[in-house]
């Protein structure tokens, strides 16, 4: 006999990774893409429940709803990934769209006597520029003062939402489309605008997911993010940036969120400052139900998007068939629920799974006869 | 400068660390030359861990300094000592679960250009660490699915990738087979003949024996022997660490063996981290009243995978459990706990202590039930029991309220260990109880395996060391591929018996078991 034993183990494991590779049927594979199957099956139920769901001016419109859901979940989903939490997110976008109001209403500089009117896209930078400070400041106090994500970002939260109601005291920005007088118009582009026929959000979103997908799969700071959710510690040692690493999620999420407060603002062409209350629970769902864990290390950009359509697929879909609102959260909830009962029955699944295929690799051995077994060595005495 | 200095490429010039209160090191003077292997050797809490973690840039040193080439250096960060030249072997795993086996060799210094990585690179180069240390492990699968020895040559192979000047190895070997370590051994000797300095930390002291050239004793955080490891032996080691024979080292052997008390027939398991493949495939064993069962087996062999499933941890595809009589199957592991079955994990990080814990609340852990009084926890009895049995498992701490992580690894064990007695079992499953612990612990554990099956209780317990079988057990079972190869009564057999009937031959390599009939 000439072949060793590792060479025969590995004959071994592929005959059994056959099996269990035809073992592996609809029905697993369905499992492993839940989030993109549930969209289906809204898509599906919707479409029958309601004549115009499936309709494209109809989808066009619901998808814009989720643009800014969408966007929140992304910044959201790097966060999760590093085994954090953001929920200053849903105030960060009150406070970018007020901001965004202040300015385009005419800031008044009381140190020169005049009030300014920025451009469009100084306001769009300066917005965004505020929600990364946000963002800075989480980063800052989780880092250097190892502050738990959960309480720095409930903290900023807070933060968030009081300087917004500080800045507008309390009141709405109306009519933010600007005046040709003072040059600084076209606010409303993001919210309403149709480039090539399809919102101007849809694209930002589009946009943000190719970026933010190209950032997690294919750079050194997307390995970055996994390790630094997967091991700290061992990312640390290894040399990893793990502060920066942290850092720098939470601005992009400060950004993100930022983003959303303008497309919002652009929508409504008025700002108002209790903008944004609760989405950071809308981004962590749609980021759980793309199959992300809250225990970091585990997420992806196509996970979280579908997780975005799904919460705002259902949502729309609900009210269209005339469900009441009050019902529309308790099936929300369930939605979200199930996604991570789904989440564990798939591990289990997949245990049971490769019990029963090794149970009937045991049987295949068995039947191909006795194995070669090792000759009973003979006990020796020991030589001392 | 001479030539004999110049071949001196790191230096520890009375080095000294201090932790709060605690002398860790005092006054350390350590050389590391080049194309040598040098053991550093020790009981835990010796200081051995600290050096390493400063000649590696995980600590800086309180006093004194650092040298290489000549030149006073001073490490900022691990990464910063690899970028000299100098990196390290970690003791524990530091490896990031769900990223592959390659995202973890190049972790922090990932290949590629302007922050885009380079997959396919990564995949090739760490392929070919792997054929060099002769394991085919596939690049792209997560490191959570490996085994624990699997893990640790993905450790090995991120600090051979590290192309170091000094490659420090802190407890490399702690979950290879004997096969593995011969083929870690000639990969070091490959490096040594290359003009790598090797610094190697073991509780193995035979392995220290055999590969290094120099060894220097530690203790209580001063260097107190150094020589040439040909002129020295095994005695004048263990001397030099604990300052007593080694002949007290293992327990003396009580075998009165009762009634059977675990009884298992055809046992199957499956694999749990690979779908579709059986880890144990049909194993019977009994353990009686009174015995210490030895389980030996090569890495792969299935032990871990079998003791976890006696525990209620993996499932069970068909076969029988029976503890005293009565069937296991179908059982919760507080069920088996409560019916006198208790397991001593493998991992003791991970599957043995809470470590937000103390001692203290440690111990009682799993035995809190004994202790309630109506709904409140009676904290006293609670405290009575838990200092008894620190005092009986010989725990060396401040106390209950001492924190875990404050414990040597060896205290730590005996703390898991502890905490298994307390929920009074009938048979106790140990895996690997010697893990990473110093030579002063494990007689402390084999001590208290031998009081137990004196007090009537069955001790089972796996280990990867034919030392440790031999010495330890009444009986010895050997496992390979997932069944028993073999039943062996330690006074009458040999060491290389057992490494036959495990499918090891003495030369390190494995071999079928077609091959040596």
């Amino acid at each position: 006999m000439s072949t060793t034993a590792k060479e025969r183990t590995d004959v071994e494991s592929d005959r059994s990774a056959r099996i269990s590779e035809r073992k592996r049927g609809l029905g697993e594979f369905l499992l492993d893409q839940r989030a993109f199957v549930a969209l289906i099956v809204l898509i599906i139920v919707f479409s029958l429940l309601s004549d115009n769901f499936l309709d494209p001016s109809n989808l066009v419109t619901m998808t814009r709803h989720v643009a800014y859901n969408a966007i929140l979940a992304l910044g959201m989903l790097l966060v999760i990934t590093t085994a954090g939490i953001d929920l200053s997110i849903g105030s960060t976008v009150g406070l970018s769209g007020v901001v965004a109001g202040l300015l385009l209403q005419g800031w008044e500089l009381s140190l020169f006597d005049t009030t300014a009117y920025p451009a469009v896209w100084v306001v769009v930078v300066i917005s965004l520029a505020v929600g990364m400070a946000v963002g800075a400041l989480n980063g800052i106090l989780i880092t250097r003062f190892n502050v738990a994500p959960f309480i720095a970002t409930l903290g900023t939260m807070y933060i968030a939402r009081g300087a917004a109601l500080l800045i507008s005291d309390g009141a709405t920005f109306p009519r933010l489309q600007g005046d040709p007088e003072l040059g600084n118009t076209g606010f409303s582009f993001l919210g309403t605008g149709r480039p090539l026929g399809i919102p101007t959000a849809i694209w930002i979103m589009v946009l943000f997911a190719i970026l933010i997908g190209l950032l997690m799969t294919r750079t050194r700071f997307g390995r970055w993010v996994y390790a630094t959710g997967g091991n700290e510690r061992a990312a640390d040692l290894a040399g990893v940036p793990v502060r920066k690493v942290k850092m720098r999620v939470y601005m992009i999420s400060g950004v993100c969120a930022a983003m959303a407060g303008l497309i919002i603002a652009s929508e409504l062409t008025s700002a108002a400052p209790q903008t944004g209350q609760t989405f950071e629970l809308n981004a962590i769902a749609a980021v759980v139900i793309g199959g992300a864990s809250l225990a970091g290390g585990r997420g992806t950009v196509k996970g979280a998007l579908i997780g975005a359509f799904v919460i705002g697929f259902l949502s729309d879909g609900l009210v269209m068939v005339g469900v009441s609102s009050f019902w529309q959260m308790v099936i929300k909830g369930l939605v979200i629920v199930l996604a991570v009962m789904l989440d564990r029955g798939q591990e289990r699944l997949k245990e049971a799974r490769a019990a029963a295929a090794a149970a009937q690799s045991l049987r295949k051995d068995l039947e191909a006869g006795p194995t070669p077994t090792k000759r009973p060595i003979e006990p020796r005495h020991h030589e001392k | 400068m001479s030539g004999a200095v110049s071949d001196v490429v790191m230096r520890a010039q009375s080095v000294s660390k201090v932790y709060g209160g605690t002398h860790a090191l005092r006054g350390v003077d350590f050389e590391v030359r080049a194309g040598r292997v040098i053991a550093l050797l020790g009981e835990n809490g010796a200081g051995k861990s600290t050096l390493m973690k400063i000649l590696a840039g995980v600590e800086q040193p309180t006093t004194g300094r650092l040298e290489l080439d000549g030149h006073p250096v001073r490490f900022e960060s691990p990464s910063d000592a690899v970028s000299q030249g100098v990196a390290i072997i970690h003791q524990e795993l530091n490896l990031c679960p769900n990223l592959s086996v390659a995202d973890n060799i190049f972790m922090g210094r990932e290949r590629g250009r302007a922050g885009i990585v380079d997959y396919a690179e990564q995949r090739e180069l760490a392929r070919a660490l792997f054929e060099r240390l002769e394991e085919p492990i596939d690049p792209r699968r997560p490191v959570g699915e490996l085994r624990l020895g699997q893990q640790q040559l993905v450790e090995i192979a991120r600090a051979l990738s590290e192309d170091a000047r000094v490659l420090v190895m802190d407890e490399p070997t702690s979950a290879l087979s004997a096969a593995e370590v011969q083929v870690l051994f000639r990969v070091i000797r490959d490096l040594t003949a290359h003009g790598v300095a090797v610094v190697y930390i073991s509780h193995h002291l035979d392995e220290c024996l055999e590969i290094a050239d120099d060894a220097v004793v530690l203790r209580d955080g001063a260097v107190v022997a150094s020589a040439p490891m040909r002129d020295v032996d095994l005695s004048w080691i263990v001397e030099n660490m604990v300052g007593r024979d080694q002949s007290d080292l293992y327990a003396p052997m009580a075998f009165a063996p009762g009634d059977p008390l675990l009884e298992l027939r055809d046992v199957v398991v499956a694999d749990p981290e690979n779908a579709g493949r059986l880890a144990v495939r049909g194993v019977s064993l009994t353990v009686h009243e009174g015995e210490v069962v030895g389980l030996y087996g090569l890495m792969g062999a299935g032990r871990t995978e079998l003791l976890e499933a006696l525990a209620g941890r993996n499932q069970v595809v068909s076969g029988d459990i029976r503890l005293a009589g009565t069937s296991m199957t179908g059982l919760s592991i507080a069920e088996r706990i409560r019916r006198g079955l208790a397991l001593v994990p493998e991992d003791r990080q991970r599957d043995g202590l809470v470590q937000a814990l103390s001692v203290g609340r440690n111990l009682s852990l799993a035995a809190l039930g004994g202790f309630l009084k109506g709904l409140v926890l009676n904290r006293q009895s609670e405290t009575a029991a838990v200092r008894q049995m620190m005092s009986a498992v010989r725990v060396k701490a401040a106390g209950p309220d001492a924190e875990i992580g404050s414990l040597s690894g060896g205290n730590q064990q005996k703390v898991v260990v502890g905490k298994v007695l307390m929920t009074s079992p009938r048979v106790i499953v140990l895996d690997e109880p010697t893990r990473g612990i110093d030579v002063g612990a494990k007689a402390d554990i084999f001590a208290l395996m031998a009081q137990q099956a004196k007090e009537g209780r069955g001790v089972l317990f796996a280990t990867s060391e034919v030392e440790e079988v031999l010495h330890a057990a009444d009986r010895i079972v050997v496992l390979s591929r997932g069944r028993v190869a073999g039943e062996f009564d330690p006074r009458t057999t040999t060491r290389e018996d057992i490494m036959a009937a495990s499918g090891e031959s003495l030369d390190g390599r494995t071999t079928s078991g077609g091959d040596r009939a």
